[in-house]
């Protein structure tokens, strides 16, 4: 399993992206992170160029829907369809719908668990989910 | 016994006693509040004679529509205004350029050229309104338009308070909106210092952020030692400059969040003062009591907000405010509870409002200075907070220096690896969330629904161009041309950019035009992508 974590469009927030880049790498996924600023464009080339299974988007301006938008475009026109597409960040839940009807695989909302989001890329992780209704 | 840790990691005892402040030199380290080291606070009565300012974060869409939010929180009491700027005006694109398209006017307003910071603010006194603009890499020509619009409007120079963040150093760590490699960005903070130090003295020409930093997920004590290093660097970079110390020192100002354990961020402020006082005077050298003084916004910290159960935010914020309070903040703003879903609704930016009114006038934190001096606890964990903020510097310097730190990506690495720390706390539970890992409810799982979402108006994009083209086609392009030119020229000099950039802007240059001439002169930052 090979992700490339990417930030699409003009947001700076990177805290979310290397967080969940950290956990895949330590879950022994291989991660390729873009850093800031890139346009769909140049993540599809980077996301062919590296081969990589999955194209993780963390988008937390508002805009994941025009971006995911042309980030899968951009993947049926260079002909590698077969790249799924993750979406992360500040999604609202009506625009969870709008993604997945895109063709965007998986939504992560905030306040997605880690855990939950390692167990996506790996199969396992049921077993390190936080325990619920904890008592401090 | 359960373990319990500060944020900085350090273990918190069960009960305090005389003990625990025994090496405290009342005198030497706590003093008495408006007095050298300022632990208690910087002005001697504190709140009794002006309360904090209440200054919400607001800006979205159109300069009309955010020109509609600033008046309607004035006349619920709010005395100043904190302007947020989409993400296109932040990085110095213009609303038509292609790279802006879908973020005109999303995350704050859209600003072009100096006709829409005159639609920002008509109606608003901007020799009475102390205005803060969320603005870094795109300080100097924001700035210049305030200034432009203020000098329209005929307020005096020494009237207008106005508060630029124009903290780049930041930028580069945390919240991402650089522009220019680093060296040129220095340049641009400190023309913008230099500038308002001598024309509009009132006005605070940075705000030194520890507070993003914290956001991308540094620990209390990194937070204020990352703040400290930053301004030590600013304030080097104006000595170099030749300028006295106490020429712009007095203002300098701070912003910082308190979401945490309100007993850690009060000793982390209280701590913080002391050092800062003792930076300015002893290491720096400066003479005047203002250039010692550590004036801060204290603000929320939306990433102590949840999406599970928000309404739950609105109890955290009144805990914020609380902290703030008791850390003798100079202003607040508070987050929105629905800040994890959408731009803050009116009802959301209201209730943060009368959170902090509430927090003063009804709950006593405004009362009397630094309530909590003298207890045991708070003065044990302000000296254990300088120690480690003392640490945390030693650290800064042992990557190289701040301006180091940053330029190789070794800070934004180590705030990368806390961000994780933290998220691997808060999923073994060792970290309590109320209503995240721990006291889970039934409604969790349906969150989000008591939000009112704000949708961005597609129109706004297209009102934004046609405003923009409109402007391109009245103005005298010739002068627009020539500003421009001579702002080329000076970017290659030594010279301070502001004049040919407020010349190049009352000439109605586009923010994109003025961003363009300097980048064809300085180039683009690369980012060490280190995580």
């Amino acid at each position: 399993m090979k992700i490339l974590v990417a930030k699409p469009g003009l947001d700076g927030h990177d805290r979310g992206a290397k967080v969940v880049a950290q956990a895949l790498r330590d879950a022994g996924v291989e991660v390729v992170y873009t850093g800031l600023k890139r346009s769909p464009e140049e993540i599809v080339q980077a996301a062919i160029e590296e081969d990589v299974d999955v194209i993780g988007l963390s988008v937390l301006s508002g805009a994941h829907v025009p971006l995911a938008r042309r980030v899968l475009e951009g993947l049926r026109r260079e002909g590698a369809a077969e790249i799924r597409v993750v979406v992360g960040g500040t999604i609202p839940p009506r625009d969870a719908e709008a993604l997945r009807t895109l063709g965007v695989a998986r939504v992560f909302p905030m306040g997605t668990p880690l855990p939950e989001i390692v167990a996506a890329f790996t199969g396992r992780g049921e077993a390190s989910r936080p325990k619920e209704a904890r008592t401090p | 016994m359960k373990d319990v840790r500060a944020h900085a990691g350090f273990p918190i005892k069960p009960v305090y006693g005389p003990e625990d402040t025994a090496g405290v030199d009342f005198e030497r380290d706590v003093g008495r509040p408006g007095e050298y080291p300022f632990t208690r606070g910087i002005h001697r009565h504190m709140y009794r004679e002006r309360l904090f300012t209440m200054r919400q974060y607001v800006g979205f869409g159109t300069p009309e529509e955010t020109n509609g939010r600033f008046k309607y929180l004035m006349a619920h009491g709010q005395d100043a205004l904190n302007v947020a700027f989409d993400l296109p005006t932040q990085l110095g694109l213009d609303s038509d350029d292609p790279r802006a398209e879908d973020e005109v006017g999303r995350v704050g307003m859209a600003i072009d050229t100096l006709a829409d910071m005159e639609a920002a603010f008509a109606g608003i006194p901007l020799d009475r309104v102390s205005v803060s603009l969320t603005i870094n890499g795109m300080a100097a020509p924001i700035t210049a338009m305030y200034y432009a619009v203020a000098e329209a409007q005929g307020a005096a120079p020494d009237r207008v308070v106005t508060t630029p963040q124009n903290d780049i150093l930041k930028e580069f760590v945390a919240r991402g909106t650089w522009i220019y490699p680093v060296e040129p960005s220095l340049r641009l903070v400190a023309d913008l210092i230099e500038f308002s130090a001598r024309r509009y003295p009132r006005s605070n020409p940075v705000s030194v952020c520890g507070y993003h930093i914290r956001e991308a997920g540094c620990t209390t004590a990194q937070e204020m030692a990352y703040g400290l290093a930053i301004a030590a660097a600013y304030v080097e970079l104006m000595l170099a400059r030749g300028m006295a110390v106490d020429e712009f020192a007095p203002r300098l100002s701070f912003n910082f969040t308190a979401w945490g354990k309100v007993f850690e961020e009060v000793a982390k402020f209280r701590a913080g003062r002391r050092l800062y006082a003792r930076m300015m005077r002893e290491r720096f050298g400066a003479r005047s009591p203002k250039s010692w003084m550590f004036r801060s916004l204290i603000g929320g910290g939306g990433s102590a907000f949840t999406a599970q159960e928000p309404e739950n935010n609105i109890v955290r914020g009144a805990y914020i405010a609380l902290a703030a309070a008791l850390s003798g903040a100079q202003t607040i703003a508070l987050p929105t509870f629905d800040e994890a879903y959408t731009i803050p609704s009116p009802k959301a930016q209201l209730l943060a409002l009368r959170t902090m009114q509430i927090c003063a006038e009804e709950a006593g934190a405004a009362d009397t200075v630094d309530p909590l001096a003298g207890s045991y606890y708070v003065e044990a964990l302000t000296g254990e907070m300088e120690r480690q903020i003392l640490t945390e510097l030693a650290a800064v310097e042992r990557m190289g220096g701040i301006v180091e730190a940053i330029r190789s990506g070794a800070l934004q690495a180590e705030v990368a690896r806390q961000a994780y720390r933290y998220e691997q706390q808060l999923a073994s539970g060792e970290v309590p969330k109320v209503a995240v890992n721990c006291h889970v409810g039934e409604g969790a799982a349906g969150a989000g629904r008591e939000v009112e979402l704000y949708a961005l108006d597609p129109k706004v994009g297209e009102a934004q161009v046609a405003r923009l083209a409109r402007t391109r086609r009245e103005r005298d392009g010739a002068a627009v041309g020539r500003a421009l030119g001579r702002l080329g020229d000076a970017a290659r000099g030594p010279a301070n950019l502001m004049e040919p950039i407020l010349e190049a802007v009352k000439a109605y240059a586009t923010l994109g035009e003025i961003c363009q001439a300097m980048k064809d002169v300085f180039g683009e930052h690369e980012e060490p992508v280190k995580f």
